[in-house]
């Protein structure tokens, strides 16, 4: 099944009765030529670029539950190419580039919208800061301008340009940045999966890996054994449960992040903010919804629900920035299981000691963003045992090392600090 | 989410600053070499479950408390004095 103008034309007269399912629900064979466990959007866009770019169509995706069921459907959907560091830089600038063609790609909408992100800053230091970041966004390639003051408040009159805690300076904008239907994402790369032979297993956990000698022999599930020649480990949330399966402990600390979204409202917010002071971005769903959201809660968690203390943070710096917001009613809040590493950056590598078995994991609050590239990346890793160089520094060695610690925010490459 | 401070009793937990996994109580040796110290500051078994982990009653009274608790359901089991468990550990 394939979208198209005209077949939108035809369902529309005809009681939209044609449109069949967008993937086929498989059954798991017994062997395969590699396993990606987790069905996500990244664990999604492996097999799809897996089959796509590298031919390996004889292939299945596990998921213990539903498909695009975990953080590809709980986030708030940025997309950007906004980083600093080389490592991260040349991998989100790709990722970026794939999302501009994603939709034709995939035939799919997944209402990929560059709507342009407005990150604020507030003191000379700041600026100082967001220019130079800015140069580096433009070296890779991308885009990135440097507002002044009045430049912001003509994208942003709303905002509270007179608060005297946090005065806004200016702003660093990234015109290409924006937002895209979280859900169509996985969707898309599950139907582009599916059409090109790849099994999609829902409803099937894996309970551990075989390893036989050092080499990956397949997977336990609770729809039973199945082998494989490769395995890719893509269940960020979960990472830490997945590697012990293997016998490796990861550098992971799981975090709940927590986010936001208001009753529908006409537009009024027409890009994506961020107010770094404050911890607060926004950003304004096509359905009117306020999304948005703050830091994390700051506590090792699983649960997927945050506490009191983080709302009441998040609401007091959404005031503090846009007050116009404050008679806007909340309808949902909920919190997303991040794998977040000691210094703020993903991993996608092989596992040290074990022939076959790749991971992709340690999205940290970013992963998002970066489905389309990791997928890419990993399906490369995947099929040609080598890194792809749109994500070479992402190794798991490199908290050992210190070489290519990737420390976007400069803090420090410790547990508890981004 | 409230947590029991040893000294203090009861309280909010904006009172208290998160430090991570109690692992920081059983600090390896300092020629222990990079595979060691590798392991000890950044792996972690981050369990779905009970965990312990390192607290310190920033706005109470000043001490580090180990804190039992579920990732899960955000239950507090337990909570001790560091320095007690760190004697204990000796």
């Amino acid at each position: 099944m394939r979208f198209s103008g005209w077949k939108v034309i035809k369902e529309g007269l005809s009681g939209n009765k044609g449109w069949g399912a967008h993937w086929r629900d498989a059954q798991p064979k017994p062997e395969y030529d590699a396993i990606i466990i987790g069905g996500g959007g990244h664990g999604l866009s492996t097999a799809y670029y897996l089959a796509k770019n590298h031919g390996l169509t004889n292939i299945a995706v596990v998921e213990k539950g539903y498909l695009g069921g975990g953080n590809v459907g709980r986030n708030t959907t940025i997309v950007r190419a906004n980083y600093f560091l080389q490592g991260n830089s040349e991998f989100y600038s790709h990722s970026l580039k794939l999302w501009e063609g994603l939709e034709e790609d995939l035939n799919y909408n997944v209402m990929h919208s560059q709507r342009g992100l407005i990150n604020l800053f507030h003191s000379d230091g700041q600026r100082d800061a967001f220019a130079r970041r800015g140069n580096m966004m433009v070296n890779q390639g991308d885009d990135a301008i440097l507002l002044d003051r009045e430049g912001v408040r003509k994208h942003l009159p709303y905002l509270d340009f007179e608060q005297t805690r946090f005065p806004i300076f200016g702003g660093l904008y990234h015109p290409r940045g924006g937002t895209a239907r979280h859900d169509a994402v996985a969707w898309g790369y599950a139907r582009g999966a599916s059409d090109r032979g790849v099994d999609l297993i829902q409803n099937c956990e894996v309970t551990d890996i075989d390893i036989e000698g050092g080499v990956v022999k397949g997977v336990q599930t609770t729809r039973g054994p199945i082998k494989a020649k490769k395995v890719g480990i893509v269940v960020a949330g979960r990472s830490g449960q997945v590697a012990a399966m293997a016998g490796r402990r990861l550098p992971i600390e799981s975090h709940v992040l927590q986010a936001f979204v208001t009753e529908g409202l006409k537009p009024v917010i027409d890009h994506v903010v961020s107010f770094g002071m404050g911890h607060f971005y926004i950003s304004q769903s096509d359905k009117g919804g306020l999304v948005f959201g703050g830091d994390l809660d700051f506590y090792a968690s699983y649960a997927q629900r945050g506490n009191l203390p983080m709302k009441e943070h998040v609401m007091d710096a959404g005031m503090t920035l846009m007050p116009m917001i404050g008679k806007a009613k909340v309808l949902r809040s909920w919190g997303g299981i991040m794998d977040m590493t000691p210094d703020g950056s993903p991993f996608i590598d092989k596992m040290d000691g074990v022939d076959g078995l790749f991971i992709d994991c340690g999205w940290n609050y970013g992963g998002f963003k970066a489905v389309p590239a990791s997928g890419w990346c990993m399906a490369h890793l995947m099929a040609t045992d080598t890194h792809h160089e749109a994500a070479a520094k992402f190794r798991l060695d490199r908290t050992r090392t210190g070489v290519n610690i990737l420390d976007e925010e400069g803090t420090g490459s410790q547990h508890n600090l981004h | 989410m409230r947590i029991k401070c040893p000294h203090c009793g009861e309280r909010d937990r904006r009172e208290f600053y998160y430090v991570g996994d109690a692992v920081a109580l059983d600090r390896p040796d300092p020629d222990a070499g990079d595979v060691v110290w590798d392991d000890y500051v950044h792996n972690r078994d981050n369990p779905a479950g009970v965990t312990r982990d390192l607290w310190y009653h920033e706005s109470g009274c000043s001490t580090w408390i180990v804190v039992t608790r579920n990732t899960v359901t955000h239950e507090i089991l337990k909570t001790e004095l560091a320095s007690k468990v760190k004697e204990a550990m000796a």
